[in-house]
């Protein structure tokens, strides 16, 4: 009788465990957050001696690609056509490593943006949506609120803005209120944004939105160098910050569990020689807990069950997007700078002094000139 | 009140212009020629460094194989040259061929006003061959030039065979984004200036060429290459082109840069760079090859073929191979990945260079002066002219102190007629046309008359309209308004002083040398000539200062900078070459110093003459 009774309460506890196993597992499928991933890679500059910002943004590419995000969901912007250009003694190529190791241009390379349409106007419309309704697919980012979403920014830059195509410039607050039309449009769920350009960090410095990640290769009043020259081309290929970037996603694949924190510590200043930096305090999630297959990648788990799970009860937090963040806090977080001026009434008493000096020397007759 | 409105503080400012406006005109000169002198003191210059954004570094590998078999193709050329007796077409045109250009030829043919007796010429007549690469991927919008003149005798053959083997290579690669035209021009400035009227569609100078039938599109940089010898110990560069015209200093930074990467021996002016710029014989080095600059670029001629080019904003530079007795010497090969180089950095230009300067002064190859730096040298010598016209003004404008004789007032403070300055004026005026038009017009006339060839007619003849010019005008002005008033040679002096000055500032906006070197002397001149002079010394002097005689001392200067120095015979007959060139220069290429000097300096000068002997 007592052994009948005690098996079946193992019995009872064994089931029990395994179905409670069972029941948290949806938490821990749902721990990052997103469902979908999106890239948008956008190269700023033109001409043949810029042909290393269109390597940077390929070799991007060719990394996101290659762990998983198909080209329906990368958005990418070339402003200039490297491979075909009558100077580049290899026709059809972009290469990233000298002595021509490593093509990154490839034959299923597929740019949306491509020259002359890869204006401020049209980066702002992708992120935001604002896109004319004859825009193809292929141009739009039709992200939704379970999106990750890796924005890459390369080409010349300088303190608070980055210049496109020569003719004009994003400033870092346009690119700051852009994320914030995204996340009040609830268009992304992380974003990661990193800048290769020179004084790259004074670029996500406004950023007052929730979530975002942000990487840059230079503090403000530092220049991003470049990697390598090929002789043979003629041409500088990459920049320092990408190619070491470059080379650390090369080691990751798939089910790599390499995290944000690996990140941060690419390109030394010893490698790069000017300081990268980056800026998480946005971020809710802690970067330690980020894989870089979050932004980089597209996984997905897929999890095969026989067992209904009954989904009673909510899931703990709560997304309510607009007050996530004390959002006016942020946004004056830093001190406006503001140029010293003299006290008003300094001003005045200093002007009524030189009229007084004025009408002593001249006599009070030369009042009714004035007046 | 205002400074210049208040009457006491006027007064205190003329009669402070009027006390020490003599001092003050030396220390300006003194000044200005300081200044000039301390161009060339290497802290005061700037080092050279490219500007331009798409050029950038000497970041290219050059692979230029074969310059062996440039060598030997200059061999059959010289052999070919000989045997035709002049520019070989027929073969030119079938190794261009066989090198994969299009090959086009131009004749031409021009006579000349008298017989040019350096080159031995009259009558010329020529054909020019040049063959087009057409760049494989690009629109043909844009072309580069590389050029090399076919010369009689020996000269020049290497050079038309380091072309053809460049023109090989460049065949056998992709990247070039503009046109190469390959060109060998007859004649060397003659074929030059025909193929460039005829390639721009202009006539300026009178010449009759049969129009091009192949074109490239707007040419954005030329090389001309001009090499006489298997082996170089040095390569020059050659920048001053036809009136003192410059091309963009970046050519001159990238041949420089070039000749550093491949470690060419590379200089200016012939003459090879110093270290020791705080010696003395270091600074007069830096001083003797910016001195070399500056006269050749006041000669207004074009020192090597790449001087057309510069009239048609193409940035042009001609490259000579010395061969001097020196132990380390450079190959064909060598030379040839020089221009590989230089030809693939400027293939990735995208627009014309205009980032670096287009006035500058070059003491050495690394260094340079812009007109920033130089222009005040000049300014303070046309202060001089501005002080003495103000110092002319106040005296015309204050009325003379009284005297006893009150008849003698009367006639000083009669105003001098217009006519008493406009007959000098229009005289002299007529004496510089005189001296332009004469001397070639005449020439069978004088031929005739006298045992000279037709060039020495010419050059005399403008020597004795010149000499004849110091005799005829101070005359007339006695016919006119019997004795000179006291006013009239002031007038007259303060409208000459001006008029110099005007025409020394246009001068040196264009050739600062050449205007630096006529403001030297013909300042002083017009600073100090006034009738009351001593006249046998002033009239010495003013002869000594004037612009022939300013020739004639800066040809035997110029053979010493050279360091060739010349007896005064041989400097006397190199004194009359230099004029026939510069009229020679006029009629074929439109140089503008004659007519510069022969209408408008030498009526100037004779102005001042006419002030000396006012009374």
């Amino acid at each position: 009788m007592l052994a009948i009774f005690a098996v079946q309460l193992t019995l009872a506890v064994l089931v029990t465990s395994v179905f409670a196993c069972i029941q948290y597992r949806p938490l821990l499928f749902f721990s990052s957050g997103h469902t979908n991933n999106w890239a948008v890679l956008v190269c700023t500059s033109r001409f043949w001696f810029n042909y290393r910002h269109v390597a940077n943004t390929l070799s991007v590419y060719r990394s996101v690609k290659r762990l998983g995000i198909p080209d329906s969901h990368i958005v990418l912007m070339l402003a200039d056509d490297m491979a075909c250009n009558h100077r580049n003694p290899k026709p059809a190529t972009v290469f990233s490593h000298k002595n021509m190791e490593l093509n990154v241009y490839g034959d299923d390379v597929e740019v949306d943006y491509r020259g002359y349409e890869v204006t401020v106007e049209n980066f702002l419309r992708v992120l935001t949506g604002r896109l004319p309704p004859s825009t193809p697919r292929s141009k739009r980012l039709l992200s939704d609120d379970r999106s990750n979403i890796l924005i890459y920014l390369t080409g010349h830059g300088g303190n608070g803005f980055l210049k496109f195509q020569d003719s004009e410039e994003i400033s870092n607050v346009e690119l700051a209120d852009a994320f914030e039309q995204m996340w009040q449009k609830r268009r992304y769920n992380e974003l990661l944004f990193i800048i290769d350009t020179c004084q790259g960090a004074s670029m996500y410095e406004r950023f007052y939105s929730p979530n975002l990640m942000a990487l840059a290769s230079s503090q403000v009043g530092e220049d991003s160098l470049s990697h390598q020259p090929d002789l043979a081309i003629g041409v500088h290929l990459m920049d320092r910050y990408t190619f070491y970037l470059l080379e650390f996603l090369e080691d990751i694949h798939p089910s790599s569990k390499a995290n944000m924190n690996d990140l941060f510590k690419v390109c030394p200043k010893s490698q790069c020689v000017s300081t990268p930096g980056h800026r998480t305090d946005l971020f809710l999630r802690d970067p330690g807990s980020a894989l870089i297959t979050d932004f980089f990648g597209s996984v997905r788990k897929v999890e095969i069950t026989m067992e209904t799970i009954n989904l009673t009860e909510p899931i703990q937090q709560t997304y309510s997007y607009v007050d996530q963040l004390p959002v006016s806090e942020i946004i004056h977080q830093k001190p406006k700078q503001k140029d010293w001026h003299p006290p008003d009434g300094f001003i005045l008493g200093l002007w009524t002094l030189i009229l007084l000096v004025f009408f002593k020397t001249y006599g009070m007759k030369h009042l009714k000139h004035i007046f | 009140m205002g400074l210049l409105s208040d009457p006491n503080r006027r007064r205190a400012l003329i009669s402070l212009l009027t006390r020490l406006n003599a001092p003050i005109c030396v220390v300006c000169y003194m000044a200005g020629v300081a200044w000039f002198m301390g161009l060339a003191f290497e802290p005061f210059t700037l080092r050279t460094y490219m500007s331009e954004n798409a050029m950038g570094s000497t970041m290219v590998e050059e692979r230029f194989p074969a310059g062996e078999r440039a060598l030997g193709t200059g061999r059959e050329f010289s052999a070919h040259k000989k045997k035709a007796g002049g520019m070989p077409v027929d073969w030119l045109v079938k190794t261009m061929q066989s090198r994969g250009l299009e090959v086009f030829t131009q004749r031409f043919s021009r006579r000349l006003p008298f017989p040019d007796e350096d080159k031995e010429r009259y009558m010329v007549k020529g054909t020019n061959v040049y063959g087009i690469l057409r760049a494989p991927r690009a629109p043909r919008t844009e072309a580069l030039v590389l050029s090399a003149p076919c010369s009689p005798g020996d000269d020049n053959n290497q050079a038309v065979g380091v072309l053809l083997g460049l023109a090989q290579y460049f065949r056998n690669q992709v990247f070039w984004a503009k046109d190469i035209i390959f060109l060998v021009n007859e004649h060397d400035l003659i074929g030059m200036q025909a193929w460039l009227e005829g390639y721009h569609h202009t006539n300026t100078t009178g010449m009759d060429w049969s129009p091009l039938q192949g074109r490239g599109g707007s040419i954005q940089a030329a090389l001309s290459l001009e090499l006489s010898s298997d082996v170089v110990t040095s390569l020059d560069l050659v920048l001053e082109g036809l009136n003192g015209q410059l091309p963009n200093l970046d050519l001159a930074n990238l041949f420089y840069a070039f000749c550093q990467k491949i470690g060419v021996l590379c200089t200016t002016q012939g003459k090879l760079q110093r270290n020791d710029w705080d010696s003395v014989s270091g600074y007069s080095h830096a001083v003797q090859t910016m001195m070399l600059m500056v006269m050749k670029q006041a000669s207004g001629r074009p020192w090597g073929d790449h001087g057309l080019f510069l009239r048609y904003h193409i940035e042009a530079a001609t490259i000579k191979g010395i061969n001097s007795f020196r132990q380390y010497k450079t190959d064909a090969t060598t030379i040839g990945r020089l221009l590989e180089g230089m030809y693939r950095k400027l293939n990735n230009l995208l627009e014309r260079l205009h980032q670096s300067y287009f006035f500058y002064l070059m003491p050495s190859l690394s260094h340079f002066v812009s007109i920033g730096y130089y222009m005040p040298a000049f300014g303070l010598l046309a202060l001089i002219l501005l002080l003495r016209a103000l110092d002319l003004w106040i005296q015309l404008a204050t009325p003379p102190p009284r005297t006893e004789d009150g008849v003698a007032d009367a006639e000083q403070m009669s105003s001098p007629g217009v006519l008493s300055v406009l007959t000098p004026l229009v005289i002299s005026h007529l004496t510089g046309v005189a001296l332009y038009t004469l001397p070639i017009h005449f020439q069978e006339i004088a031929v005739e008359h006298f045992p000279v060839s037709e060039t020495e007619a010419v050059v005399l003849t403008a020597i004795a309209v010149y000499t004849a010019g110091l005799a005829l005008p101070h005359n007339t002005h006695r016919l006119l308004t019997g004795r000179g008033t006291e006013n009239g040679w002031k007038v007259l002096k303060l409208v000459a002083v001006l008029y110099l000055a005007v025409l020394l500032g246009c001068t040196a906006l264009i050739n600062f040398s050449l205007g630096f070197i006529l403001a030297l002397t013909l300042v002083p001149v017009a600073a100090f000539v006034t009738p009351d002079v001593p006249k046998a010394l002033s009239a010495f002097i003013m002869v000594i200062l004037s612009p022939a005689c300013t020739l004639l001392f800066s040809v035997f200067l110029f053979q010493e900078l050279q360091e060739m120095p010349v007896s005064f015979l041989d400097g006397w007959m190199l004194y009359l070459s230099v004029i026939s060139q510069g009229i020679l220069d006029h009629a074929l290429y439109g140089s503008l110093v004659y007519p510069l000097v022969a209408l408008l300096v030498y009526p100037c000068w004779l102005l001042f003459w006419n002030i000396l002997f006012w009374k």
